[in-house]
């Protein structure tokens, strides 16, 4: 006899003796979501990103060396790590020793401890963090060696002072996980102090703006840009952050506007609270993305002048390393980094279950009730996250992460990281051999490019 | 680099001698400059972008002429005078200090000002205080559509009529207009003027220097406060059974 099939999302199988099909179409999660629906009239919110498989980094594998190319000593030839960022127009670039960067996340969403903790991780690990919709907190400038201080459409504590603090400045036009969408911070975490940042009445259900307040399109984009530059004296990196979408057009058209570097977010990257519809049906893949934006710096002879920072479902070395094959300078992280803080930590499972999930599922995260005390504003929760410790745990996954991004590119026989090339990946799929512009293993065919 | 003009002693930048960038980086140095010239001119604009944008400093200073965008912008302490029109975003983000624009001002006039003062003295275009988070902002013409959209703290006082979509999504900031409104946007609602609302239009007009407008002549628009919340409805199966 069979065995009962196991549900996929983990409960007890079907017992077979009753011969019931679920629906493919109908399937349990689709009845739930109409039920919840019809009992509350609002769509779902939730964290993180897109839950539904797409053609991701796992699709790819890197071809190591062998007789055709040599490899390098894993523990004894130099694999270089350090980028630098923002080498076209600013006095100032970033240089960071390793390539992978703290996305943001805006204060708000998370808890001042939990801001303090990644600017601890950050700096141990010689990299950069960044502010988030919510404007910058001083734990976060005091504990960031390099802080990018993000310019947003609601513009929420927008200030000059702060704008000349940062190290960098990032004009966010979108987000992987919801291209041509805004901000939200539900009343439960709309704090004193985030309410007095903001601006905004206490415990009202925020949601921001989706367009900048003083231009639209590229032409305004180039001005602004220029506007932002003359405020700090050029001395600071403009990075432009874009969902990836029309990537080729957007990429192409943020460059000419004048960014120095451009950061792209594929459809799988987190959020603090997006429209679980959203999350899961706009937008593409990061690993679709990539080759577009490459190929559209490279048309514009601005590929490594404008460096590209992409993030969007970044967990390890591998997808690191193949990220930079593909041709981005840096990676950057926002999930992997909350969970290296202690987010959906096993530990806390009896914790979950009385709010309703489980350790590896909690999304609820604009409830501001998480159990780790990262995506709080509840000041006893927060209490429970030690910045330390959370910036001490950031460092170890990092350092890991880079670790096995060198593994990996010493393999390919790398003496620095960024020279992986495309040429060094094949696929696995042929969807992923289409998007990702290689070729399918074991064969010279890439679809769309050229015959089997 | 700059020419000090000895019967105002006013600094002179020419901006069609001098670059942009040595224009912005004299007006940024003065903050950090005790000696520095406190007056300023700026001559020969011709329509250029980020005209004295982040100031830092009591400086005083007189545009001669029409500016682009984002002129002033982020200002810091300031008392910006602009002799012409303003393109996009005049004083935008504008913490402290003071814009005033003698013509007209393109869209997003004031856009996310967080303190001090913008007069425009013609009439703003559409999105006029746009996000406003808590500077005053007075125009003795028109705005076009949606004026003070989503704006949440400071005020807004419109002479002259409003545009269509007033107001939308409105948070806290306080809107008078003393002329016509086209429409107003979802959550805008008209008020009751009361008295200390005329003094406070009072106090603002005499610190935008109109005086022949009579405070008593506005109504005032703020937000009626639905779309705070979520509305969330909790309709428990059973309970929605027809019985
Ligand atoms: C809790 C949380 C808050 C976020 N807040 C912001 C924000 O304020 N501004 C922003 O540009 N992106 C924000 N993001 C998106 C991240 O910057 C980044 O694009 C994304 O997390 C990358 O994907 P990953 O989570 O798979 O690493 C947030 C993401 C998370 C998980």
């Amino acid at each position: 006899m069979m065995p009962p099939e196991p549900r996929s999302d983990g409960s007890a199988p079907t017992p077979p003796q009753l011969g019931l099909r679920e629906s493919a179409t109908f399937d349990r999660l689709a009845i739930h979501q109409i039920q919840r629906a019809a009992r509350t009239g609002i769509y779902d919110i939730r964290g993180g990103g897109a839950k539904r498989r797409v053609p991701h980094f796992d699709d790819l594998l890197l071809l190591g060396a062998s007789v055709s190319r040599y490899p390098l000593e894993g523990y004894r030839e130099r694999c270089g790590t350090e980028v630098v960022l923002g080498t076209r127009f600013a006095k100032r670039p970033l240089e960071l020793d390793i390539p992978v960067t703290i996305a943001g996340m805006s204060f708000g969403a998370l808890s001042a401890n939990a801001k303090e903790a990644l600017g601890r991780g950050a700096t141990a690990s010689g990299t950069s963090t960044t502010t988030g919709d919510g404007g910058m907190t001083p734990e976060e400038r005091l504990s960031s060696k390099t802080l990018v201080y993000q310019l947003l459409p609601s513009r929420y504590g927008m200030n000059p002072d702060d704008l000349r603090r940062a190290d960098a400045i990032e004009i966010v036009v979108g987000q992987g996980a919801k291209p041509g969408g805004g901000g939200m911070l539900l009343g439960q975490k709309i704090s004193d102090r985030v309410a007095q940042m903001r601006d905004l009445p206490r415990r009202i259900d925020q949601r921001s703006a989706c367009r900048h307040p003083d231009w639209t399109g590229p032409d305004d984009l180039e001005i602004k840009i220029e506007e932002l530059r003359e405020i700090t004296d050029w001395e600071k990196p403009i990075f432009v952050k874009i969902g990836a979408s029309r990537t080729y057009y957007d990429v192409a058209l943020a460059a000419k506007a004048g960014a120095d570097v451009v950061v792209l977010d594929g459809m799988q990257g987190g959020t603090a609270a997006t429209q679980d519809v959203f999350i899961e049906h706009v937008g593409i893949p990061l690993l679709a993305a990539i080759p577009q934006a490459v190929a559209a710096l490279e048309e514009l002879e601005l590929h490594r002048t404008v460096q590209l920072v992409v993030s969007g479902g970044i967990r390890s070395g591998a997808d690191v390393a193949k990220a930079l094959a593909l041709g981005a300078d840096a990676v950057s992280v926002g999930t992997a980094a909350l969970i290296a803080l202690g987010d959906n930590a096993p530990e806390l499972d009896a914790e979950y279950a009385r709010i309703g999930s489980a350790a590896g599922y909690y999304d609820d995260w604009h409830e501001g009730l998480d159990p780790a005390g990262i995506l709080t504003q509840d000041a006893d929760l927060a209490a429970r996250l030690d910045p330390v410790l959370g910036g001490r745990r950031l460092a170890n996954y990092l350092r890991t992460v880079v670790l096995e991004t060198q593994t990996l590119a010493r393999a390919c026989g790398k003496s620095h990281v960024h020279n992986l090339e495309p040429e060094d990946l094949v696929a696995l799929t042929i969807e992923a051999a289409a998007m990702a512009r290689v070729p399918l293993a074991g064969t010279n065919w890439i679809p769309g490019r050229n015959d089997l | 680099m700059s020419t000090a003009n000895p019967t105002t002693r006013a600094e002179q930048v020419d901006l069609e001698l001098q670059t942009l960038r040595e224009c912005n980086a004299s007006l940024h140095a003065a903050a950090g400059d005790p000696a520095a010239a406190r007056s300023w001119r700026v001559l020969n604009p011709g329509g250029r972008h980020s005209i004295a944008a982040g100031i830092d400093a009591q400086l005083e200073v007189e545009i001669e002429g029409h500016v682009g965008y984002y002129c002033a912008g982020m200002n810091q302490h300031a008392a910006v005078r602009v002799r012409g029109n303003c393109g996009v975003g005049v004083a935008e983000n504008i913490m402290s200090g003071s814009v005033v624009v003698e013509g007209n001002a393109s869209q997003s006039a004031a856009a996310t000002g967080r303190g001090g003062l913008v007069v425009v003295r013609g009439d703003a275009a559409a999105r006029c205080a746009i996000s406003l988070k808590g500077a005053d902002v007075v125009v003795r013409g028109s705005i076009g559509h949606m004026g003070a959209f989503m704006a949440q703290r400071g005020r807004l006082v419109v002479c002259g009529d409003a545009g269509d979509a007033l107001g939308d999504s409105l948070y806290e900031a306080r809107l008078y207009v003393r002329g016509s409104v086209a429409g107003l946007g979802a959550d805008c609602v008209e008020k009751e003027l009361r008295d200390e609302h005329v003094i406070e239009l009072r106090a603002l007009l005499e610190r935008a220097g109109i005086v022949d407008v009579d405070a008593t002549s506005f109504r005032r628009y703020g937000s009626e406060r639905r779309l705070y919340a979520f509305d969330v409805d909790d309709a428990i199966a059973s309970a929605s059974t027809p019985r």
